[in-house]
């Protein structure tokens, strides 16, 4: 017996079988799960979705709703400093403007203000590649190897910096908001800092290397449509200076879309305004630099509050509260055809 | 090389050596000839021609590693598989190339290697070698330059024939007079009659014409010759090709909207906008830049094909391909052989095959006859063993007969009845006188290389089979002179004078021989023995024999029944005055000037009556293992089968018959056997004409359509109520198949549920696929296993070759190959099933994936001025075909499956959505195109919606570009994600690995590209630093890819699931309701328990050949040393002979078979 059975696999071995493996995969016999739509799954799933989707549509449009925004169209309202910038000629003249709105409620809680801009094309293709962020990182590169053209160097080889398009058009508006109390006028106090990403300010903006800043950009200059050069943003705050400027940085980060605002300042919740903006009225003084007729845009400023989702957006609460209406009527509709068909079904079977 | 050859037709191809290559490639060439190749597929063209725009840079929108990451992996990978396959070419080439031969050099024979011999080379040939090049015969050893050859790879005949050189060169015995032989050849292209060869030979100032009977063609064997010298020739062979066009009209028209846009948006916007963007430089209008966006957007829009596309294919193709090598079920272990397929491409065709054509020698039949039963003396024998040979695996049989007494029994020889042998031991004198008669009356050769190990060279394996039973049961044939036959019967040596053989021909259909026991007239004296056809045998018995012959009747039905072949026995003594004059007469008639023929029919007519009937026997030809089952159930699937046979008309419908094609319940039966165009037509129509009034007798109310012409008939055939099968002979569908009667031939033989085409030539077989092809548009299929079969199996969308045979032609021009013709069922109902399920699936998600993905950026043109800036990171756009949504949907492609395999088999219906194409087709792919649109509206939208002026809950801006592309590439992945797991059924462990492990490869690899180091590394290429934990923190974001996941997700749910509950498919049905399936199944019992009671169906030998008795008698085909033993007297020799090559050349003018007038006698 023992020989008979030490001699079997050797014949095996002598001649390799070709007979395929016995194995599970090789026999698509893998054990599998086999999910099936039954009539109990997909109305779980149905009037599950509905009850989420309703709830958490509901709690968005409540959130949303005492969210407390002000959204003021300056560009019309001070038509004539829009007029002034249409012919760039003028760049040098200075055009302030200022714009009175009144708060009837309190604006409580952290307030921020924006501008916003219409019909600005940030996102078009040859705007968003229109910057070098080897450059922005501090580093010394030939400008001209990237996408920035046109605005990349001067005719006579000066490298402007930063460079690009979108640099190029950065918001220059300045914009202060005072108080109008008790006939007295308190300029309420702007935070300009904190406003970027922390990412953006400490790791994808860097200035360039060397002991003080405006040595550190000696041999380029400004973009042709700045005012001052890049080491001159923020002369006060020197962590807020060239690149790593937060104004900068906040335009940088370009828009998805034409119509689109960026964070400008946030309130400093000080004194008056611990609390947020106190109802009342307010005056915007606006240095008026930014063109936008000539493109067929529009500026404007906003003062908003905050809550978990974000500022003030009925969008989202809306599309959950229909999606869930819809998921809880089809689950009734797919409810009432099977009804229907079991009975046809019973009928067929005899 | 002392002569030439020289072939009008194809000298500008004609090839310097013999070798064959099938291989493409070496080391060498193999890179620039592959990536030539490759180039050459309009898709990897096309994407090479996008790459190109990329590095434009004011047409680029997207960097050029998107294409190129991509491009380069398609093409490794397609030539790492091209490289493979090629080495398995090399290895295979190298087989048949590296094989033997003689090759006669310079006056001395050499062994070459078969690759070296060239046209024009003279080689010897060996007893039982196989011609492996076309020949021309010249000399052999025996007599005339006679030569048999078997060409069962050629036309499925096993018979021998016979090979004749032509005299001048047929002395040209020994080498050195060969060496001297310098002729010319001149040779005719192939043509329709392929069995035709014409050609000429030129040798010293004299021509020779030539014909068929000299050749030898590729793929015979040489039998029963010692050695022949032939020369190679060539003849050219035919080239295939085929297309293949994807088609991107979607695309172009994008892209013109587009472009149209942005042409207007410059026109109206842009230019006011140029103080902040001024346009590139070169661009001086808005029509130029629309025109500049028009090939950025293609750029873009790209993905909604993505080369991705094509690798994922072969992949697929190629598991499956390797499930279809793997299948432990069509592993047969006898020969040792696994199925293989041989190319990957063909896979999912496999589960729309409509028609199949099939071989029959090999493939439906193992050409193996067996002495399976038999009547004597109206007790039947061989009852106990089961009809099918099937059966014998289940372990039911009993131990098979023990013939251990007799040492010169057959040991393959088999018989499981043993009360015959009884009978045989007992001394039943009436089982005696009938296998007595099976050893005596035939025209086997015997050979007996060593005492006592006789083997047998039988002119058909039907004749074989039976004197094999004589043998093992005591009545050993042992050995012939040209006037004695030698039989060891119970151990005795008897030695019988053969006085005369009365030889078979096809309208006789019998044969009998006249003998008597030599020397001592002890024995019963001179005797007649015959056996024969029974509608012939039975009318000639004598009167007294009327009890037998009923009994015996019914057990010819009975064996009729279980589709074996039947032979009646019987004998007649004779008076030996009336012997000796009709011996007398006869051979007066053989040595008549004219009509010997007749008046030598007539003499054997005048003795052959009154017969005494001893018994019949039944003969099976051995079908392949579940032959029947096979093809009962692919008819059920809705497969038509059609068997192409080189063999003759009663085979083929013998064997049809007895696999089930045909079946006594059918309606009936058409045969085709007009000579003439206008036979053919008129027996054509006849057949439609009875179909159309069956139908209309029905009451269908039919009577409309006599005046519809005959290329509407499509319709009205296609309504046909009955069953109907067509049998059409070679020379008729000669006929049928030109150009003006293939309509309506076709439209024919569609209406009849079988078709059997006999005695068709290998090139017949291919006129008949293609034509099928042409007309029919659907995937056909065809399956053999010779040489004979491979112009069909090349013609054939997918062509299968029967394996583990002596053969490999078929094999190598096969597309997949097994053993056996039941694997049949396996690979088209199960893999082929599978693999156009898997395939279909596969597509619509991948279609679906793409457009999803794609269509964001068409619906982001509309908000960014069309400028083609992409909604998505260009990282993201790289690898979303190559890893975040490739695997899940691959694995999906590879192991998906809707029902269990043993469903298939049990409800063939499930086979029909693929020959109807039901699960991809222009709607189905509209569908999907459809709903991946409607994910990219909601996928762009929502977020849309979200983000216009929405702000972080820190304040800072939302809406800005790097986190809208992240949020929509986030949810586009959870949602594909999620569709792909509402699309497989299937969750294996590789399933969930890969859904999940897409879903975690794409956030670890979304954190990576958005981390600090790579930036730090490459800051103009990784910009999207610090994005996705900044963006991905927000639970708006959150908040927002649920949503659109739901809304993507929910409508697709809602309506599979109306679409399951209110129209379910059969496997919807077979996969929810048990009910169902007990329902089918007794059906399918049903269908599987249907009765044969059988029509019968004798004839002598079918595949047996004329003239063998007459050589027999001659001596001609004996040894020197055999015949100089007994003296035998010259008889008007070389007769036989003539009577051979007459036959052959007779038919040959009407391009058929040497059955000629005798295909029409029988009747179904």
């Amino acid at each position: 017996m023992k020989n008979k059975k030490s001699f079997a696999p050797q014949e095996a071995e002598a001649r390799p079988s070709r007979c395929p493996d016995n194995s599970a995969f090789k026999q698509q016999r893998l054990p599998a799960w086999k999910p099936q739509l039954t009539i109990a799954t997909v109305l779980s799933t149905f009037f599950l979705t509905g009850a989420f989707c309703l709830s958490v549509g509901i709690c968005l449009i409540l959130s949303a709703n005492s969210v407390r925004e002000i959204q003021i169209n300056y560009s019309d309202k001070c038509s004539d400093c829009s007029k002034l910038r249409e012919n760039s000629y003028n760049w040098n003249i200075e055009c302030l403007c200022s714009v009175d709105f009144k708060l009837k409620e309190d604006m409580l809680g952290d307030v921020f203000m924006y501008y916003g801009l219409q019909n600005f094309y940030q996102n078009h293709r040859r705007y968003v590649i229109s910057r070098s962020d080897a450059q922005l990182l501090g580093r010394d590169v030939n400008v001209q190897r990237s996408y920035c053209a046109p605005f990349t160097t001067y005719n006579n080889g000066t490298p402007m910096a930063p460079c690009g398009a979108i640099a190029n058009s950065m918001f220059n508006d300045t914009i202060d908001l005072f108080y109008n109390f008790n006939s007295s006028v308190i300029q309420v106090p702007l935070l300009k800092t904190g406003n970027s990403w922390w990412t953006d300010k400490n790791v994808k903006f860097r200035n360039p290397q060397s002991h003080n800043l405006s040595s550190a950009f000696a041999g380029t200059a400004r973009p042709p449509y700045w005012q001052k050069p890049v080491y001159l943003l923020d002369e006060e705050d020197e962590r807020n200076n060239g690149y790593i400027n937060d104004d900068f940085i906040i335009w940088m980060r370009v828009s998805a879309f034409a119509t689109f605002r960026n964070l400008y300042r946030r309130i400093s919740r000080k004194r008056h305004f611990a609390d947020g903006l106190p109802a009342g009225n307010y005056t915007f003084h606006i240095s008026y630099n930014f063109p936008v007729t000539k493109f067929k845009g529009k500026k404007y400023v906003i003062l908003s509050t905050m809550v978990w989702s974000g500022g003030s957006n009925p969008f989202l609460g809306i599309a959950y509260v229909v999606c869930g209406a819809a998921a809880t009527l089809t689950g009734f509709i797919i409810t009432a055809i099977h009804l229907k068909l079991r009975k046809k079904k019973t009928y067929f079977q005899k | 090389v002392p002569w030439l050859s020289w072939c009008l037709a194809s000298w500008l191809l004609r090839p310097q050596s013999n070798c064959i290559k099938t291989s493409k490639y070496n080391i060498v060439t193999f890179l620039p000839v592959n990536l030539f190749e490759q180039f050459q597929e309009v898709a990897n063209t096309y994407f090479l021609f996008l790459l190109i725009l990329q590095l434009i840079p004011q047409i680029s929108s997207l960097s050029w590693f998107t294409t190129i990451v991509p491009l380069v992996l398609v093409l490794t990978i397609t030539a790492v598989k091209d490289a493979t396959d090629d080495y398995f070419r090399h290895k295979s080439d190298n087989q048949v190339n590296n094989r033997q031969s003689q090759v006669l050099i310079s006056g001395a024979l050499r062994q070459e290697q078969w690759m070296n011999v060239r046209v024009g080379d003279i080689i010897k040939l060996e007893n039982n070698q196989f011609v492996a090049a076309d020949l021309l015969l010249l000399s052999s050893s025996e007599p005339h330059g006679l030569c048999y050859i078997e060409t069962a790879e050629l036309d499925g005949e096993t018979n021998m024939k016979v090979r004749q050189a032509i005299p001048v060169t047929s002395e040209l015995g020994d080498t050195s007079k060969l060496a001297l032989f310098d002729g010319e050849v001149i040779c005719e292209p192939p043509n329709n009659k392929l069995d035709k060869f014409g050609g000429t030979l030129y040798w010293k100032e004299n021509k020779y014409p030539l014909s068929n009977q000299n050749m030898l063609l590729r793929g015979c064997v040489l039998r029963n010759t010692e050695w022949c010298f032939g020369l190679v020739i060539f003849r050219p062979d035919q080239i295939q090709a085929d297309e293949h066009r994807p088609i991107f009209g979607f695309l172009v028209c994008m892209g013109v909207i587009l472009a149209i846009g942005n042409a207007i948006w410059e026109h109206e916007v842009g230019v006011c906008f140029q103080i902040y963007l001024p346009w590139d430089e070169g661009v001086h209008s808005a029509f130029f830049s629309g025109f500049l966006s028009f090939w950025s957007y293609i750029i873009i829009l790209n993905t909604v094909v993505p080369i991705s596309l094509y690798v994922s294919v072969e992949v697929i193709r190629l598991g499956h391909s390797y499930f279809i090598n793997w299948d432990k079920k069509m592993y047969c272990a006898k020969r040792r052989t696994p199925a293989e397929a041989r190319t990957t491409t063909l896979n999912e065709e496999l589960g729309q095959v409509e028609y199949i054509f099939s071989d029959k020698t090999g493939t439906l039949t193992q050409n193996i006859m067996v002495f399976s039963k038999c009547s004597v003396n109206g007790h039947s024998y061989g009852d106990v063993q089961d009809v099918l040979g099937h059966k014998a695996e289940l372990g039911e049989r009993p131990e098979p007969v023990d013939f251990s007494f007799n040492p010169l029994a057959d040991p393959r020889f088999q018989f499981w009845d043993p009360s015959l042998l009884e009978a045989v031991k007992l001394g039943d004198p009436h089982v005696h006188e009938f296998f007595r008669l099976l050893s005596l009356c035939h025209t086997v050769m015997s050979e007996e290389k060593s005492e006592g190990e006789l083997f047998y060279k039988a002119q058909s394996p039907d004749e074989g089979a039976l004197v094999t039973a004589a043998r093992n049961f005591g009545f050993v044939f042992r050995s012939r002179t040209p006037k004695t036959i030698t039989v060891h019967e119970l151990g005795r040596a008897i030695t019988y004078q053969l006085l005369a053989i009365l030889d078979f021909n096809n309208i006789r259909k019998r044969m009998s021989v006249i003998g008597e026991v030599l020397g001592a007239r002890l024995g019963p004296g001179i005797r007649l023995y015959c056996k024969g056809a029974d509608t012939i045998l039975l009318e000639r018995l004598h009167p007294t024999n009327q009890d037998l012959t009923n009994v015996t009747t019914d057990h010819l039905n009975e064996y009729a029944g279980e589709g074996l072949r039947t032979l009646v026995l019987a004998y007649k003594d004779l008076e030996e005055s009336y012997y000796e004059d009709w011996s007398e007469r006869l051979h007066r008639a053989s040595g008549a000037p004219e009509a010997r023929e007749d008046r030598l029919a007539r003499l054997y007519d005048e003795v052959e009556h009154d017969m005494m009937l001893l018994g019949a026997t039944a003969i099976e030809d051995k079908l392949q293992q579940g032959v029947p089952e096979t093809i009962a159930i692919l008819t059920l699937a809705n497969i038509k089968i059609w068997v192409l046979t080189g063999d003759k008309q009663e085979t083929a419908v013998n064997i049809g018959y007895s696999c089930k094609m045909l079946t006594d319940d059918m309606t009936e039966v058409f045969v085709i056997t007009g000579h003439t165009v206008l036979e053919v037509r008129e027996e054509l129509r006849k057949a439609r004409e009875k179909m159309m009034d069956a139908s209309r007798s029905m009451g269908n109310g039919f009577s409309y359509q006599e005046k519809l012409s005959s290329t509407k008939l499509t319709s009205v055939l296609e309504a046909i109520a009955g069953e109907y099968a067509l049998v059409i002979n070679g020379h008729s569908l000669a006929h049928a198949l030109e150009a003006d009667m293939e309509v309506e031939f076709l439209e024919t033989a569609c209406a009849c549920k079988a078709v059997i085409c006999c005695r068709v030539t290998p090139l017949q077989k291919a006129q008949v696929v293609e034509l099928v092809k042409k007309y029919k548009k659907a995937v056909t299929l065809a399956i053999g296993d010779g040489a004979n079969d491979v112009s069909m199996i090349k013609t054939a969308h997918i062509g299968v070759g029967i394996s583990g045979q002596e053969g490999i032609q078929a094999v190598l021009a096969s597309d997949y190959s097994f053993s056996q013709f039941k694997f049949l069922q396996r690979l088209l109902l199960v893999h082929g099933r599978w693999s156009y399920l898997r395939m279909c699936k596969f597509l619509c998600y991948f279609f679906y994936k793409n457009f999803a993905f794609t269509m964001v950026h068409f619906w982001f043109g509309f908000f960014c001025g069309f400028s083609a800036q992409t909604v998505y990171d260009q990282y993201f756009i790289t690898l979303y075909n190559i890893v975040y949504t490739s695997l899940p949907v691959l694995a999906m492609g590879v192991f998906d499956q809707d029902v269990p395999e043993q469903r298939s088999m049990e409800y063939p219906k499930l086979y029909e959505p693929g020959q109807l194409n039901l699960l991809f087709n222009k709607r189905e792919f509209f569908i999907c195109i459809a709903q991946g649109i409607y994910t990219s509206v909601l996928m762009f939208f929502i977020p849309y919606g979200v983000f216009a002026d929405a702000t972080r809950d820190d304040g800072a801006q939302l809406a800005d570009y790097q986190s809208f592309a992240v949020t929509v590439a986030t949810s586009l992945v959870i949602v594909v994600s999620v569709q792909i797991g509402l699309d497989t059924g299937f969750w294996t462990a590789i399933n969930h690995f890969f859904i999940w492990g897409s879903l975690a490869a794409y956030f670890a690899i979304l954190f990576a590209m958005h981390s600090d180091g790579l930036f730090q590394m490459f800051p103009n290429q990784f910009r999207f630093v610090g994005n996705a934990q900044n963006t991905l923190a927000q639970p708006t974001v959150w908040l927002t890819i649920a949503l659109t996941t739901v809304v993507c997700v929910m409508p697709v749910v809602a309506f599979r699931f109306l679409k399951l509950d209110l129209k379910p498919e059969l496997s919807d049905t077979v996969r929810y309701t048990q009910l169902v399936r007990k329902k089918q199944k007794t059906q399918h019992r049903c269908m599987r328990r249907v009765g044969r009671v059988g029509s019968r169906r004798s004839g002598y030998a079918f595949s047996h050949q004329e003239g063998f008795g007459e050589l027999i008698m001659s001596g001609k085909n004996m040894r020197l040393s055999s015949l100089a033993l007994s003296g035998f007297a010259a008889r008007p020799s070389a007769s036989w002979i003539e009577t051979l090559r007459k036959k052959k050349g007779g038919e040959g003018s009407t391009a058929c078979s040497p059955s000629g007038a005798a295909d029409k006698t029988l009747k179904v």
